[in-house]
């Protein structure tokens, strides 16, 4: 296989789904339940095992307890139990620059880190204040490993990378904006019941120096690695059945090439194929919600933009008031010198009266403008949210195409044993070669079969986590959707109810100027 | 009581003279396409005929009376007209047409209201004049306007002349007075004009800032009715109302964004027009300042000439003296001429600054009612919603509890 064709099957799969996952590693889901079931954990203790498990997972089957035992996952529940006297705050302050000087190149390295600091109760942090360095990258690494541990949970998004250029990312502005955006990402994991547990998400934030969590290989690191193990795997060594380890995650992003094809071929044969695939998302209530969402996305998208244009608009008037009241203290101080009789002198003290009034009223639209922008950002942000939904969805396509993908491999084992059998059949006394193939691929079908029920697994453990999501994100979204109104009405009120009193005060106090 | 117009039934006794601009008509077509009015007078004046009036003019008759006017009347303050607009004319927005018809009326009831105006006879010919007499009027007046009478010719050339010697003589700086009073006068029109003009300017960003908003909030409430045909339940019917709300609000505040328009923006854009007119005869007075030195000057020089011949050429002393009394004549009544400016000047600026003192307060007054009034229909639309929120989110929390248990 060419490795060109290799590349244009990878750039089809990365179209697929949103998400970069890096390879398969030792995840502590299954552990992190164990932890919580045991009780209290030594903070030492908990990060020795950690480390051993997130630097070596490199080379070969690493055992995956986060598959064996999918019933301790427990499901979340927004209103049960501990989770609403639980509480996690961070602060990200203090930016820095610091400034390392890599031996070969010329131009100095320079980033920023951020002071991350955290104050929790929940037990399974094993303390209450932390206070660690992070930069940037960091943050996409702790991004990248929940995405991958956490697939069917519908995970905040990070902010984004910014591709701008180094002198840009100096400045105050940029980096103050980003450093906002950092503590609002990070605000909304804690605000999630499970990713606020999430052993990423505790080492992140405790773990002082480097932080322990592998970082993500970029793509042409991988390609390079999955072409050289598909000679291997073509040749004769290494079995072309996936491992019952790597069915439970994505191959997307990982190093099988060959995997990945497989895949790609399975979902074209799902599009146009003749037959239908051995199985298929049948859930018609996950069907409905999901077209639901999508008409929730176009709409929300368009008031999340009206909104901000009326916000902008309310600011516009704001300032020309404003403007205004500066005109009329000119006027008013100009009329004062030049008042002649005592109806000018009035005259000359209702003008300034109303031009204090008018500077007042531009003073409540600031006030007035930045309450409403804070509820109106609920549109803003459930918006920002519809990216995590549609990388859930996609996880959960992505492992019933795996599914299918074994199943229809499995068929392909089971149907050549039958040609074998029949071909040998003809032959008097049997075929040596043939019998030892037979026996080959039923050692084959048994991996297969196992990976098989591991990919089935995952795909009932994505299922489960999409359905309680919706259920929570629709029970979220009721309740803020309604405070948002509530709040976004209220401020109108309020704030209407203080200019009206402003201007008719100045109404009423001039009455003796005008005849 | 503010801006002059119409008014209702005065006494009796008192003369009146009450001037309507109304039904604007679009006649003519294409290039030529011009709007009419219909002017009605009603009146006691005894030099009117009759009580009542009607008649049919366009923007280029009143813009003849205009002229008349400030040529007839040296030193006082005549009523300024909308803007002649080369570009919207083609237009003829209804917008643009009722801002002029206003104007238009403010124009005329400002003439009839001035103790001295009121007598024009070019008032009383515009007024009342039928088709056929009012065509023939015009050509007249026209005729009138181009053909100066020689003495101005004189005058015109004098000007020309001085502004010669001056630039000769190194004077580059036309004459002008110098005085305590003309100053302070000079100084309170230059200021006001900028005040003027900065309110003005204001006053138009806020008719277009309300407007906006107006726009902003429908398409807003739009949005948010869609959105809310995705959400079910009391979510849904929340969302709908506020989008209706919203919807509601945006038809007052472009409402708002007219009266502001007409009412606060249009009164403005007058005054500052009417200082255009008083810059007018500013500059009248300036003219006449610099003929009556001249002429002083003038017939100074002659005067010395007299004497000189007196002494040297007996002779010719009788055609100088002729010609020195001739001179001396005009002096004088290039001197009484600016003196009456003056004089007329200063009772107009009088009545300017008080009647500017009315309408301006009314203006500022009705401005801040307008706005108090709008905020308090904004908070009491709201308000009726807030409550039904409150209602209607207690009920959805309720379900969701309902339904988790």
């Amino acid at each position: 296989m060419e490795e060109k064709g290799m590349e244009e099957c990878m750039e089809g799969m990365e179209s697929i789904s949103l998400d970069k996952a890096p390879l398969a590693y030792f995840s502590s889901s299954d552990y992190r339940s164990a932890m919580a079931a045991s009780g209290a954990m030594s903070p030492s203790a908990d990060q020795e095992d950690d480390e051993d498990g997130f630097l070596g997972a490199q080379s070969g089957p690493e055992p995956d307890p986060r598959v064996s035992d999918s019933s301790k996952e427990v499901p979340i529940s927004r209103n049960g139990g501990n989770s609403s006297q639980e509480f996690l705050t961070m602060a990200v302050t203090q930016p820095q620059k610091i400034q390392e000087s890599t031996g070969s190149s010329l131009v100095p390295n320079i980033y920023v880190t951020y002071l991350v600091v955290s104050h929790t109760n929940i037990p399974e942090y094993g303390g209450t204040e932390f206070s660690v360095r992070r930069r940037f990258r960091d943050f996409v690494t702790l991004a990248d490993r929940l995405a991958l541990a956490y697939r069917g949970y519908f995970i905040p998004p990070r902010p984004d990378k910014s591709i701008v250029e180094s002198q840009v990312m100096q400045k105050q502005e940029f980096i103050e904006q980003r450093r906002v955006a950092l503590e609002k990402y990070l605000s909304r994991l804690a605000a999630h019941p499970v990713l606020r547990k999430s052993e990423e998400l505790r080492l992140f934030l405790q773990t002082n120096g480097k932080l322990p969590l592998q970082p993500s290989i970029d793509m042409a690191s991988r390609m390079l690695d999955g072409a050289a193990k598909l000679p291997k795997q073509l040749f004769g060594d290494s079995s072309t059945v996936l491992a019952p380890q790597e069915a439970s995650q994505p191959a997307k992003g990982g190093r099988d090439l060959i995997r990945i094809f497989k895949e790609l071929r399975q979902s074209v044969t799902n599009d146009w194929g003749a037959s239908k695939p051995p199985v298929v998302e049948e859930d018609k209530e996950f069907l409905e919600k999901k077209e639901k969402l999508q008409d929730l996305e176009l709409e929300l998208t368009e008031a999340s933009q009206q909104a901000e244009a009326l916000i902008k608009a309310q600011q516009e008037v704001g300032d020309v008031v404003g403007d205004l009241g500066l005109a009329l203290i000119r006027i008013g101080k100009y009329e004062s010198q030049e008042a002649t009789g005592n109806a000018q002198k009035v005259h000359a003290t209702d003008v300034k009266r109303l031009a204090t009034a008018a500077v007042k009223v531009s003073r409540f639209y600031k006030e007035f403008n930045a309450e409403s922008c804070k509820h109106l950002d609920h549109l803003h942000d459930y918006l920002g949210l519809m990216q995590s939904v549609h990388t859930a969805f996609s996880d959960r396509s992505s492992a019933l195409l795996t599914l299918q993908t074994l199943m229809t491999d499995l068929s392909a084992m089971h149907a050549r044993i039958e040609k074998l059998n029949a071909s040998s059949s003809k032959t008097f006394g049997g075929d040596r070669s043939s019998n030892r193939k037979v026996e080959e691929l039923n050692d084959s079908i048994k991996t297969a079969e196992k990976s098989r029920d591991k990919a089935q697994e995952e795909y009932e453990r994505i299922k489960e986590r999409n359905r309680s999501e919706i259920e929570n994100y629709e029970c979220d979204r009721q309740r803020d959707f309604f405070s948002m109104l509530k709040g976004f009405v209220q401020t109108q009120v309020t704030y209407n109810e203080r200019i009206a009193s402003v201007w008719s005060k100045a109404f009423e106090e001039a009455g003796s100027a005008s005849v | 009581a503010g801006i002059p117009s119409s008014p209702n039934s005065p006494a009796p006794e008192q003369p009146f003279l009450s001037i309507s601009v109304t039904d604007p008509v679009k006649l003519g077509n294409n290039v030529q396409a011009y709007i009419s009015y219909r002017v009605s007078t009603k009146t006691n004046m005894q030099e009117y005929r009759g009580l009542e009036k009607i008649v049919i003019r366009r923007y280029s008759d009143f813009v003849w009376l205009h002229e008349r006017l400030t040529e007839r009347y040296k030193g006082i303050i005549i009523p300024p007209l909308p803007e002649k607009s080369a570009v919207e004319k083609f237009r003829f927005s209804a917008e643009f047409i009722e801002v002029r018809r206003r104007a238009l009326d403010v124009f005329l009831n400002r003439i009839a209201a001035h103790p001295i105006l009121r007598q024009s006879d070019d008032l009383k010919s515009f007024l009342q004049a039928d088709e056929d007499s009012w065509v023939v009027e015009k050509s007249r007046t026209a005729e009138g306007v181009f053909k100066k009478k020689p003495s101005d010719f004189m005058q015109i050339f004098k000007d020309v002349q001085s502004k010669v010697t001056d630039v000769v003589l190194g004077k580059e700086k036309p004459l002008e007075e110098t005085s305590e009073e003309y100053e302070k006068v000079k100084h309170y029109v230059t200021e006001l004009e900028d005040h003027l003009g900065e309110a003005q300017k204001q006053s138009y960003r806020l008719v277009k800032r309300h407007s906006e908003l107006g726009q902003a909030l429908a398409e807003f409430g739009k949005s948010v009715k869609s959105l809310g045909g995705c959400e079910t339940g009391l979510l849904g019917k929340a969302f709908g109302e506020l989008g209706n709300r919203a919807e509601l609000l945006s038809y007052k505040l472009q409402k708002q964004a007219q009266d502001l328009l007409m009412n606060f923006e249009e009164p403005l854009k007058e005054y500052v027009r009417t200082v255009q007119s008083i810059k007018a005869v500013l500059s009248d007075r300036a003219q006449a300042f610099r003929q009556q030195r001249e002429l002083f000057e003038a017939s100074k020089l002659k005067e010395i000439n007299l004497e000189k011949l007196r002494v040297v050429r007996p002779d010719k002393v009788g055609e100088a003296e002729i010609d020195y009394r001739e001179t001396k004549l005009q002096s004088d009544e290039a001197n009484r001429r600016y003196e009456e400016i003056v004089k007329v000047m200063q009772q107009e600026m009088v009545r300017f600054q008080e009647e500017k003192t009315r309408d301006l307060g009314a203006v500022f007054h009705e401005f801040a009612r307008g706005q108090a009034q709008l905020a308090n229909d904004t908070a009491e639309a709201w308000k009726v919603l807030a409550s039904q929120l409150d209602a209607w989110s207690h009920q959805s929390a309720g379900k969701a509890v309902e339904s988790s248990a």
